[in-house]
């Protein structure tokens, strides 16, 4: 992706073709008005929101949590779920059981 | 019209006017039937929602066998499963209720029927709490106007021509236009106090993980915070009690000695606030801010020095990037969270097996084609912006960088709750706006949630109380109160000084000033 100088963090402008990568790793399949649209929208969005890096210096920890937590346990034991029936009951389709899905791998 | 049929309409229109303590009371002491409550309430939506817009599935059957089963509790002498039993409250949309559609405002889960009870439906359910339906939402709980919902707007009742305030503008709609005297939330970066402060309602967000997230339909999982709505303080912490709590069905839920909200709303109202110290946040009511709102603000101030509360000022000098750090964060997690709407296991499905004469076949075109059309703008927008903040590359200057802003945020309000018991500031830095004014521009929209996301990205509790009507528009303005970690009975405390000096004063509170929506020519 191209920046205003070379610096990542400097207002970023993100191309035609960048926005159609950026849809393409988001599997989000996007019409050309919106490929034009989110370009700029996008590029002011991430201008303005670089500047958290004004303040992010190296020694400062980051914050993944509001509440510090530790792994949470618990015994593995059997406990009761969706019946197979239920867990189907709202997919887009299915057969014999099980959901149905399209081709996932490729034909070799 | 038969007598009868006036006096009907009196009690039922006296009914959906009362608060959740008033209509607790009348239902235990046989006053009336905890059915008569619902159905007041499911008529008053039948009367006014097709002008407001506020619930998106009403389940008045589900409702009326919830009521009656209340009513038999009582009939056989059992002892009241709550505060709150018998009570309507509306639901938002993003918390599931087995056997109930729940969209999360997004045509993606169009029709979808959740086959579980979220931790908060079920202990609604056990508390005697009547769902009258789900209320409307910003897609995924992404906005600040509800006007991001797939399903239409919802509109003020204070002005039907105005935004309700967002994500959960359906929810605090319903409160102000009596449709329910109990609503559930969730505020993300402000979804709560937000709306809560442009419909003139009582909002509050608990301490992070002080409610179970199980079942709450997730945007950003490290904000995400289910809380409670109603007109007055006291109803909402009688709700905050009945959800709050420890879930071991959800991780990320705290540990913590059980809150009584409903004490501090008592010694509030008993005690005054002599010897709280209470500080406003210099960088929370300066620029950006509505002349009417600042002016609802300073009154709000001078009220609380008269209950005796001691006012210092604070400076937290780093929220000055909480805006942008939440616009890397929320994003980020967003991206990741919205991933399992993968068109496989439920929801939408757009499948066309040919496309231009060519074999349409990849579940990963199906995903991708399924997204583009079930998805919304700012559903879109975020899931982008997400992307290009967690890809190679960028990752350490933007999420990296916004995480570490989060640990300053944190820091400056270590140094501010030093200084001062609980925090205040405007909750909205305006009043409700024209719907249609700001939709287009995405920078404009998210800078109504200035006040309210520095509190989401510490997760601290913080809540808005209504303080007034704005002089220059005349539209309600919310006062945010903001505690330490788990500091919930300061909070409610304040709030429930304020209110009722605000009442003394003023001879009602600003619920009650709510327009009658009567019914129009429909």
């Amino acid at each position: 992706m191209s920046t205003a100088s070379g610096d990542d963090t400097a207002t970023p402008t993100l191309t035609r073709d960048d926005v159609a990568h950026l849809a393409r790793l988001a599997r989000l399949e996007l019409t050309d008005s919106e490929l034009d649209l989110y370009g700029g929208q996008l590029s002011q969005i991430l201008g303005w929101v670089a500047e958290v890096s004004e303040v992010a210096t190296p020694d400062i920890e980051p914050t993944t949590h509001a509440v510090p937590l530790t792994n949470v346990f618990r015994a593995d034991e059997h406990r009761p779920g969706l019946t197979n029936e239920a867990a189907l009951a709202a997919a887009p389709a299915a057969e014999d059981g099980r959901f149905r899905v399209p081709q996932i791998l490729g034909e070799e | 019209m038969s007598d009868n049929a006036v006096s009907d309409h009196s009690t039922s229109a006296a009914l959906v006017r009362s608060t959740a303590v008033e209509l607790a009371a009348g239902i235990a002491g046989g006053e009336y039937t905890a059915v008569e409550v619902a159905q007041a309430h499911l008529d008053r939506i039948a009367a006014v929602d097709g002008d407001v817009h506020a619930f998106l599935h009403v389940s008045g059957e589900l409702a009326l066998q919830q009521a009656a089963a209340v009513d038999a509790a009582r009939a056989a002498g059992e002892p009241a499963a709550s505060p709150l039993a018998g009570v309507p409250l509306a639901l938002k949309d993003i918390v599931v209720q087995q056997g109930v559609p729940t969209t999360a405002g997004s045509k993606i889960l169009e029709g979808w029927i959740p086959p579980y009870d979220a931790t908060v439906t079920s202990r609604l359910r056990d508390a005697g709490v009547v769902i009258l339906g789900k209320t409307n939402l910003d897609e995924f709980a992404m906005g600040s106007s509800t006007e991001n919902s797939a399903y239409g707007p919802t509109r003020n009742p204070w002005d039907l021509t105005r935004i309700p305030g967002g994500s959960g503008g359906g929810s605090a709609a319903a409160l102000a236009a009596f449709e329910a005297p109990l609503a559930i939330g969730t505020d993300t970066g402000g979804s709560i106090r937000q709306p809560a402060s442009v419909t003139g309602t009582v909002g509050a967000k608990p301490t992070y993980g002080g409610v179970s997230r199980y079942g709450v339909i997730a945007l950003a999982s490290s904000l995400d915070q289910v809380g409670p709505c109603a007109r007055t303080v006291m109803d909402t912490a009688l709700l905050h009690d009945v959800i709050s709590g420890h879930d071991p069905m959800d991780s990320t839920s705290i540990q913590f000695a059980y809150l009584n909200a409903t004490k501090a709303v008592e010694a509030g109202r008993a005690d005054g606030l002599q010897g709280v110290k209470i500080g406003i946040v210099k960088e929370l009511s300066g620029e950006g801010y509505q002349a009417g709102v600042m002016e609802s603000f300073t009154a709000a101030v001078a009220t609380l020095q008269g209950l005796g509360a001691e006012i210092v000022e604070v400076s937290c000098p780093h929220f000055r990037y909480a805006l942008a750090a939440y616009y890397l964060i929320l994003p980020s997690e967003c991206s990741s969270n919205l991933a399992r709407f993968d068109a496989m296991r439920y929801g939408l499905r757009t499948l066309a097996d040919v496309r231009d004469g060519h074999a349409l076949v990849s579940a990963e075109d199906v995903m991708s084609a399924t997204r583009g059309a079930g998805f919304g703008a700012e559903v879109k927008r975020r899931i982008m912006l997400g992307t290009y903040a967690l890809s190679a590359g960028y990752y350490d200057a933007y999420y990296g960088s916004a995480q570490k802003v989060r640990t300053l945020i944190r820091q400056d309000f270590e140094n501010a709750y030093a200084a001062a018991d609980v925090l205040i500031s405007p909750a909205s830095p305006v009043t409700a706006f024209p719907l249609g004014e700001k939709v287009d521009d995405p920078m404009a929209m998210y800078l109504n949630d200035l006040a309210t996301i520095p509190g989401s990205l510490a997760g601290i509790p913080a809540m808005s109380v209504p303080s007034g009507l704005a002089a220059d528009t005349g539209l309600p303005v919310g006062l945010q109160i903001m505690g330490p970690t788990l500091g919930e009975a300061q909070m409610y405390r304040v709030a429930a000084a304020f209110e009722q000096a605000y009442i003394v004063a003023n001879g009602s509170g600003v619920p009650a000033l709510a327009p009658a929506l009567e019914v129009s020519a429909r």
